[in-house]
């Protein structure tokens, strides 16, 4: 089986003091680390806070674009694509095109690229 | 001879009409709000110390350009804190290499040349939908409109580090989200320009029709918005709803003068002093609607000018053409159909074809519950029944819209008309 895991949780804050931080890195890392050593890790990203998202719905053929994170208490996710696009104009393009968009909605979040992101180094090293 | 120019009026003004142009080229180059603006903010310190005791360079706009690049370009030489050093090295390269390159066109060509695209781009950039509008109207104002951010603050009433900290988010926003920093393709740009020239209305009205807040401020609004309107025409000249909105803000901004009394009172249109009128605006405005209505592709900011044109050309308000009014907001309901639109289409009905007509459009907004808490809805539908003769119905009406009126003068307006309506039952 495949499972998606999904992290929740309050926002860092700008003031969060640097060896917190430092501090859930480290712990971050050594996660990705045990399960790409065990062979178990297939993708895994940090996300921008939700002041970056952007939310793209579909509605008589026209692409709503809002500011801010999806909001709909009624709404749940459902399903998720990861993409690389050269910025967010095709970003939403993308998004007005998932057929969800014309009926639920999508959020786009942009994947924090961590400096020489030790994710991806582990990854690499496992493969 | 006339006097020197006074170096403090110079700086002033330079920095109201030049700094969203060399923000928006740094920009460009940098690939970095926070330190374009930054740089041109110290460029246009330097110069508040020196022109005022050294006198004014030959060409103001240039020096400034100058200084701020090299500011610019002294900041990331001194920053350690960027990590990746090659990165950095990779960057002053470019600023070294475009500027120079910038450098050169301004030698050949006149200055608009290279720069106003930059300029197209950072409207188009502020005003991008993934930005809260709130932010969208910050920066466009800082960014391009060479506002202060204690200028912003005032003018819309909120504590500086609020504003501040709203211009922080956006600019973190658009490098993190990846907001694209062009002018938008084909196929994307009827929408996009939509949302710019909605927030050059906003601060437009923000500026007029606010009843609270600094006189001046206001005034400065409306002034931004017009200078923004009238650079958005010159980059874009082929785009007739831009020119559409750049009319009516000056066709609206020439009554000013004669809508507020002494007492800071809204005087209505039909009882202004149509002497205070602007008729240098009234006629720039004009001239610019009958060029934008001659590209053939009506819309929405087009028709609101005619409608302020044909309002502004009446010389009294008895003289004013209703008929064409009506037909104009027919045409507004049919291309951006809202019930205030309707109820303006109302008014001008009453004025054509009598309250009776009239009224059975207001009734219908009425009944639609949208415009439930609109204190014109229920003003208009009291004067009309009023009108009628439908004395209590009206009394009704007016003490539903006295209910939704905050403001004191208005309140006497609809209270006078009220006490008229009680004192005759029907």
């Amino acid at each position: 089986m495949r499972y998606l895991l999904l992290i929740y949780g309050e926002e860092p804050s700008d003031a969060l003091p640097e060896d917190e931080m430092t501090g859930e890195l480290e712990a971050y890392n050594a996660f990705t680390r045990d399960i790409t050593e065990r062979g178990i890790f297939m993708a895994g990203e940090a996300l921008h806070p939700t002041a970056s998202a952007t939310t793209v719905r579909v509605r008589d053929g026209r692409t709503l674009t809002t500011d801010g994170p999806f909001a709909e208490t009624k709404e749940q996710l459902g399903g998720f694509y990861l993409v690389e696009t050269s910025d967010l104009d095709e970003a939403i393009e993308l998004a007005a095109r998932i057929p969800g968009a014309a009926h639920g909605s999508i959020e786009v979040r942009p994947i924090w690229e961590l400096p020489s992101s030790e994710m991806a180094e582990a990854g690499a090293a496992a493969t | 001879m006339p006097p020197p120019p006074d170096p403090r009026v110079v700086v002033d003004r330079l920095f109201r009409e030049e700094s969203g142009r060399v923000v928006a080229t740094l920009i460009r180059v940098l690939g970095d709000f926070e330190l374009a603006e930054e740089a041109v903010q110290e460029a246009f310190v330097v110069a508040l110390e020196r022109w005022p005791r050294d006198g004014l360079p030959d060409n103001p706009g240039a020096w400034i350009m100058t200084t701020a690049r090299n500011r610019a370009i002294d900041r990331l030489r001194r920053t350690k804190v960027l990590a990746d050093k090659q990165a950095r090295l990779a960057r002053q390269a470019l600023v070294e290499a475009e500027l120079s390159a910038d450098d050169r066109f301004e030698a050949v060509e006149d200055e608009m040349s290279p720069i106003a695209d930059d300029r197209l781009r950072l409207i188009f950039t502020c005003c991008h939908p993934a930005l809260p509008l709130d932010a969208r109207v910050a920066l466009t104002l800082r960014t391009l409109g060479g506002l202060t951010t204690p200028e912003i603050a005032r003018a819309f009433l909120v504590p500086e580090p609020t504003l501040a900290q709203r211009l922080v988010r956006a600019r973190k926003k658009i490098r993190n989200a990846g907001i694209p920093y062009r002018v938008p393709p084909d196929h994307l740009l009827p929408e996009r320009l939509d949302g710019v020239l909605r927030v050059l209305y906003l601060v437009f009205n923000e500026g007029y029709d606010a009843t609270s807040g600094d006189v001046l401020i206001r005034r400065d609004l409306c002034a931004e918005a017009i200078r923004l309107g009238r650079v958005l025409v010159g980059l874009m000249p082929d785009e007739p709803e831009a020119i559409g909105l750049l009319a009516l803000m000056l066709l609206h901004d020439a009554r000013r003068e004669a809508r507020m009394d002494s007492d800071g009172g809204l005087v209505l249109l039909d009882e202004q002093d149509r002497g205070q009128w602007d008729r240098r605006e009234i006629e720039e405005g004009t001239a610019l609607l009958e060029r934008a209505l001659r590209m053939q592709r009506p819309g929405p900011y087009q028709l609101q000018a005619a409608i302020a044109a044909v309002h502004d050309e009446a010389p009294t308000a008895a003289a004013t053409d209703w008929r064409q009014i009506a037909g104009l907001y027919t045409r507004l309901v049919e291309l951006a159909p809202s019930p205030v639109v309707e109820l303006n289409r109302a008014v001008a009905v009453a004025m054509v074809d009598g309250p009776d007509r009239a009224l059975a459009i207001v009734d219908r907004l009425d009944a639609d519950g949208e415009l439930d808490d609109y204190r014109f809805l229920h003003g208009t539908r009291a004067d009309l029944l009023r009108r009628l003769g439908r004395t209590e119905e009206a009394a009704a009406a007016y003490r539903r819209a006295l209910e939704l009126t905050s403001n004191a003068a208005q309140r006497a307006f609809v209270e006078v008309r009220l006490a008229e309506v009680e004192g005759q039952p029907g």
